[in-house]
């Protein structure tokens, strides 16, 4: 029987791989955006899950809200990456330090 | 075959493939495999939803996320020209640090579901036939279109808002090429072009020699 603890901890595997993946890709932009798309998805996961077992709808329209807003996301933040590529051809976080923060 | 062992079974399965694929994600070197190895994860996270019926998002994930999201990233990947070997500086050094952080988090949160609750909530009825609707698509999009009709509007909206800025901070006037402003070109005034001046007919000073007849 599947029950609601296997999603969850599913979806907690997921969350800790996508931290891990920040912390070792600390210099790569783009696997820094892959692992938010992984935490999103953990995330996801947990409230389809909670959803269907509670039988709650809201849960799976929150779920397609943060598809959409997830979407719109992915297109900025590429933007944004592209737009530094060009401008200072790399997209090492590292050379990236001109506000000195 | 019991279809509930039936069901476990391929839990266990797809739940293996989405978090092997999300490993790879971040431990492989290629930029352009990591990408695939995502696409999987999202499949295979879909094929996971689809065991829970909610069958509208596994299907709007593959087209949003697989057919979309992900081919916008592997355009960009393919696109830049990136030092593979300058960007993994560091991996190593952080691999600890980044293990053991993982690790805490997990075992935290595995506390926080415990163990009892593996047993306690069991899956019931689809909520949809529940609900009184035919399936999930119809009971999600009757709640998007009564309860939540402002923020489906306002998702609207934000994804206006995505297109209007990722075009705006991509585009660039090149300074080397030429290009034609229609605007201007409609805009033209023949005044402005060619100036038509008036002047008094003369007769042309008579040459001071005859000139040869031309042959």
């Amino acid at each position: 029987m599947i029950s609601l603890a296997h999603y969850i901890v599913l979806g907690a595997v997921l969350f800790c791989i996508a931290v891990a993946g920040m912390f070792i890709n600390r210099k790569n932009v783009i696997v820094l955006l892959m692992s938010i798309e992984l935490m999103l998805l953990a995330v996801n996961m947990n409230f389809v899950a909670f959803s269907r077992f509670l039988g709650d709808v809201a849960g799976q329209v929150f779920v397609f809200f943060i598809l959409t807003v997830a979407a719109a996301e992915a297109a900025i933040g590429l933007a944004i990456l592209v737009l530094l590529f060009r401008t200072r051809s790399t997209i090492n976080i590292a050379d990236i330090d001109s506000m000195k923060g | 075959m019991n279809p509930q062992l039936l069901q476990l079974i391929c839990f266990y399965a797809f739940g293996f493939v989405t978090a092997a694929a999300a490993l790879s994600v971040i431990t492989l070197k290629n930029s352009v495999h990591a990408v695939l190895a995502l696409v999987l994860t999202f499949f295979s996270a879909a094929c996971l939803w689809l065991l829970l019926e909610a069958e509208f998002l596994a299907l709007a994930l593959i087209v949003v996320y697989v057919g979309a999201v992900m081919v916008l990233f592997l355009f960009v990947v393919m696109m830049l020209d990136i030092d593979q070997e300058k960007l993994r500086e560091g991996f190593v050094k952080f691999l600890p640090v980044g293990l053991i952080v993982a690790a805490v988090m997990l075992v935290e949160m595995l506390g926080l579901i415990g163990v009892r609750a593996m047993q306690a909530k069991v899956m019931g009825a689809d909520p949809a036939l529940a609900a009184g609707m035919s399936n999930n698509t119809e009971w999600l999009g009757h709640a998007l279109y009564t309860k939540f009709l402002l923020p489906f509007e306002i998702a609207a909206l934000i994804l206006t808002v995505g297109i209007v800025a990722a075009v705006a901070l991509t585009l660039r006037e090149r300074r080397d090429a030429r290009y034609e402003s229609a605007s201007q070109q409609v805009k033209v005034n023949p005044r402005d072009r060619v100036r038509i001046v008036k002047m008094a007919a003369v007769r042309p000073d008579e040459p001071t020699a005859p000139q040869e007849p031309q042959p």
